[in-house]
């Protein structure tokens, strides 16, 4: 089945205008020997059909809403979303329109923008939030490729702690691998702020650390800030947006550069993504800045009114020179996440947090309680810990599965001898009865 | 007229949604110095909340609301179906990093959407982890890099980009440090292939080709340039915005290209957002394949008369890394398009691109005797033409505005930028011939007012929510947020 609106006698009458017999009449250009491939694909489904191959397939996961129980994090988690997000986004109004670029009929889309820009400097404490990234990792890739625009090339080093996303890490390796520029700390261990405080020099550019860090822990980086702005370096601080309803922010701390991924404020888990990149700054570095920017200005009419702005930066104006070569964002997701944060507003957001600060405590004191069970760090954290297991995670998930539950995530896959460590991710959405039955089937399997 | 914001409209002590008690005995919040003092967000209550979005959604124009025939974009229409399928429960609820065992229709899926479009394009593999076209290139140039230093050719520098390409080409270029040359058009809209000929040496990357091309033609020397480029050891990288030109009728992969990336939120109607989502998946030749980012889905046990295959996540040997966190777009991205790929089928997509070269060809056919159409061919899904009249000071700009007063989106304006004036009108197959019709003569309206009465023309648009905005007060006073941290000084 097609979506063509047009009838076989218009189709001719059209062909009649242009001046040509036939539709293959218009593809003389093409290299004969290659045209009008027969390509292998399973034959057409009927809407009804698609509706339920898709079904299906789906059906085929296990889901964390009723199939399984989930402590998984490890940046990405699962969240309540009220149903007043979807149906927002649901209007076609906001999902079928382009980029904002005809500000006269996009006004829509450009004060949703506006205001997530504004919600974001509200969470993060910083001055001024870009219209999205991607992702919380290539808005980590962007902040280096922001500092190092900064320092003209001039510095040369960038400090990646070990406690960061070790895929946040890996895109940052990605994206730099063309730059003259050296990466240091990105070793996989467990790096606490003081360990890095002898690694920033003045040829580095910029050091990236984690709020809360990959571990979960909590640290006050207001010192480490201090040290390296002594050097003239920008620090770039990652964090967890639910975690911010309750934590100082970034910005009190001094930070130059916050981002993150926006997923927990509403946005699906949807395997991976899409999701949402949050990148958020001080305003002496609007101008060195990825991504689109909405500014608010007056119409002809007086009426204040809302554009894309510093478009200079951008590559469709600056072409090679441009700060980054990012066109489409995340547009609707970042429009999502301004929906969950009006909806739950100010309180609500409070009480998500409170409640994963209390039920991931729970869970941490319960299972430390069983023998041969002990929270690996004695930092304060959020919603997610490590524990430290007399036997391999690989083998406690697996029985774990067998029970229905998805256990934390195993640290030994990225921290070589963290093989034992097991990242243990508590939100609102898990109840004490399952968390008592994580406690249970632990003991069981360790028992074993 | 105007919706106030959300902050406007906030007032303390509204509550919208709530969450449950907390049912664990209470633990003892951190020490206070790390804590925050103050939440600046919104209080409103539910109503509040939809009625402001629903106010800010009417002041927007979108496909479902009529006919937005923005160039190089692709503004088809967006089929329902898809957004019921993305939102199915066993996509949306699941984690990307739980066991593959747990994941198997995710994998499946993806798997099937690797080998579609492979078959689509002619490509050897395929990646989806990319996020969107810019983010494909970027993968893209990734691999250029790769595959030359793996051959220890280090002095290649040079990416030879034409003069007519999408900004970001000459973009992601840059930021792997590469030089861009810049190759001229020809008088036929095609590559100049004198100037491509002087400048392909060992010190070729590659070239990033768009085609068809920004104006909406198939370069008519396309395996010239293609050999020209290959001969000096460079690679092709081909820009796949336009390939809704394409699907059934030729593929990338046939023609000599080494890397494409597809935008699935144009091609294969994944809705644009109102900037985003998009996904950008790419393919790659043979000799590219082993560089393609990390993971892609493969089948990690084959299938046997009781058991289905088992798919899982595979590395290339020498791949250039990961591009993002997790797998790709793919709830909103892959899951959107592949629901469409499977009610398509070879017929339907190639049906897709004849219609939507067929309705681009009749628009131009009624408009090139009022309009310029510089390179006067027939063209693909696309094609530019001159928004300005001799006598008038009448530009693109005013026609675009004026327009909307005649309830249209107007086409992408000044893009490529080798046109003058450029209006680059891509009306897709999803549009009737009425449509198309109405939209003719309200440009053909135009033409006659450019004459008659050039005042509406610049003072538009008149019947539009907003008039013309201020964007130089935007870019002086820059306002970007309507709330701003209480120490912050205002001075700077
Ligand atoms: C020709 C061309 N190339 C590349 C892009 C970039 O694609 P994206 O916006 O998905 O990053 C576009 C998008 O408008 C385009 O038209």
């Amino acid at each position: 089945m097609t979506y063509i609106p047009i009838s076989p006698q218009e189709r001719d009458a059209m062909l009649a205008e242009i001046g040509v017999n036939s539709l293959d009449a218009l593809f003389q250009a093409i290299p004969a020997e290659h045209r009008f491939p027969s390509l292998k694909l399973p034959a057409a489904l009927t809407e009804m059909e698609a509706a339920s191959l898709l079904d299906e397939i789906a059906k085929s996961n296990e889901n964390l809403r009723g199939d399984l129980i989930s402590f998984l994090g490890a940046g990405m988690y699962n969240h309540y979303t009220p149903a007043v997000v979807d149906h927002v986004l649901r209007r076609g109004e906001f999902y079928t329109a382009y980029t904002p670029y005809q500000p006269e009929i996009s006004q829509g889309t450009l004060q949703g923008i506006f205001e997530y820009q504004s919600l974001m400097t509200a969470l993060t404490g910083m001055e001024l939030s870009n219209a999205s990234h991607y992702d919380g990792a290539t808005a980590a890739a962007e902040a280096v490729n922001m500092a190092f625009a900064n320092f003209r090339g001039k510095r040369r080093k960038i400090l990646v702690s070990g406690a960061v996303h070790p895929q946040y890490r890996e895109v940052i390796r990605t994206y730099t691998q063309g730059m003259d520029l050296t990466l240091t700390g990105d070793q996989p261990q467990a790096d606490l702020p003081q360990d890095l405080l002898p690694l920033i020099d003045a040829d580095t550019a910029l050091v990236i650390v984690q709020y809360p860090d990959f571990f979960g822990r909590v640290f006050d980086y207001t010192g480490l800030i201090e040290t390296a702005h002594s050097q003239g370096t920008l620090v770039c601080v990652v964090t967890n947006p639910t975690a911010l309803a309750l934590l100082q922010t970034p910005g009190t701390m001094g930070a130059d550069i916050v981002v993150g991924e926006g997923q927990p404020l509403g946005l699906p888990m949807w395997y991976g993504g899409p999701s949402l990149g949050f990148f958020t700054t001080r305003k002496q570095y609007v101008h060195k800045m990825a991504g689109r920017l909405v500014g608010e200005t007056v119409d002809s009419r007086g009426e204040k009114a809302y554009v894309l702005t510093l478009t200079a930066r951008e590559q469709h104006i600056k072409r090679e020179k441009a700060t980054s070569n990012i066109c489409s964002n995340q547009g609707l997701l970042a429009l999502a996440s301004a929906v969950y944060l009006s909806v739950v507003g100010k309180s609500g957001l409070k009480q998500v947090a409170n409640l994963c600060y209390q039920k991931a405590h729970y869970a941490a004191q319960q299972l430390s309680q069983i023998a041969g069970v002990s929270l690996l760090f004695g930092q304060p954290f959020f919603h997610e810990f490590v524990v430290r297991l007399p036997k391999p995670v690989a083998e406690v998930n697996e029985h774990l599965l067998e029970h229905g539950i998805v256990g934390g995530y195993d640290l030994g896959k990225d921290y070589p001898g963290m093989e034992n460590d097991m990242l243990v991710a508590v939100t609102e959405m898990n109840t004490k009865e399952e968390i008592d039955m994580l406690v249970e089937v632990v003991q069981e399997v360790l028992d074993a | 007229m105007r919706e106030p914001t959300l902050f406007e409209l906030s007032s303390p002590g509204r509550t919208g949604v709530t969450f449950p008690q907390a049912d664990v005995p209470l633990f003892d919040l951190p020490d206070a110095s790390l804590l925050r003092e103050d939440l600046p967000l919104p209080e409103l209550a539910e109503v509040d909340v939809v009625r402001h979005y629903m106010a800010l959604s009417k002041y927007n124009y979108s496909v479902d609301g009529g006919f937005y025939p923005l160039g190089s974009c692709t503004m088809k229409y967006n089929p329902k179906i898809n957004e019921d399928t993305c939102r199915l429960p066993g996509f949306v609820f699941t984690h990307p990093l739980q066991p593959i065992e747990t994941a198997q229709g995710n994998l499946l899926l993806m798997y099937q959407m690797q080998e579609w479009l492979k078959e689509i394009s002619g490509f050897a593999a395929v990646t989806l982890q990319p996020a969107a076209g810019a983010h494909g290139e970027f993968t893209g140039v990734l691999m250029m890099r790769a595959y030359h230093q793996a051959r220890k050719d280090h002095k290649r520098v040079k990416m030879l980009i034409p003069d007519a390409a999408h900004g970001t080409n000459p973009a992601s270029a840059g930021m792997m440090g590469f030089e861009v040359v810049t190759i001229p058009s020809d008088e036929r809209g095609n590559v100049d292939l004198k100037a491509l000929a002087a400048q392909c040496d060992d010190t070729v990357v590659g070239m990033m080709l768009t085609n068809p091309n920004t104006l909406g033609l198939f370069d008519e020397n396309l395996q010239e340039v293609v050999r020209l480029v290959r001969d000096c050891g460079g690679l092709m990288y081909a820009d796949g915005a336009n390939l809704n030109a394409l699907l059934g009728i030729v593929r990338p992969g046939d023609l000599g290209f080494d890397v494409m990336h597809f935008n699935l939120h144009k091609t294969f109607a994944v809705p644009h957002g109102g900037g985003g989502p998009g996904s950008g998946p790419v393919g790659v030749s043979e000799r590219l394949a082993d560089f393609l980012p990390t993971p892609l889905v493969g089948i990690l046990e084959e299938a046997n008369e009781d058991v289905p295959p088992l798919y899982g996540f595979i590395t290339p040997p020498q791949s250039i890394g990961r591009m993002k966190a997790f797998h790709g777009h793919f709830g909103g991205g892959v899951v959107r398009a592949y629901t469409y790929i499977a009610m398509h089928g070879a017929e339907g997509l190639k049906d897709v691109s004849q219609y939507a070269v067929l309705n681009a060809n009749y628009l131009k056919a009624r408009l090139q005797k009022t309009y310029k159409v510089p390179f006067d061919r027939i063209c693909m899904h696309e094609f530019v033409m001159e928004g300005r009249f001799e006598g008038t000071d009448i530009r693109a700009l005013d026609i675009s505005k004026r327009l909307m007063d005649y309830g249209y989106h107007p086409p992408t304006n000044y893009f490529p930028l080798i046109v003058h004036e450029a209006l680059m009108i891509e009306p897709t197959e999803t549009e009737n011939k009425d449509t198309l019709d109405s939209f003719a003569d309200a440009l053909l309206k135009i033409a006659e007012e450019a004459h008659s009465n050039p005042q509406i023309i610049k003072t538009a648009p008149h019947n539009t929510p907003f008039g013309r905005m201020d964007e130089v007060k935007a870019a002086r006073e820059l306002v970007l947020c309507c709330w701003l941290p209480e120490d912050y000084d205002t001075s700077q």
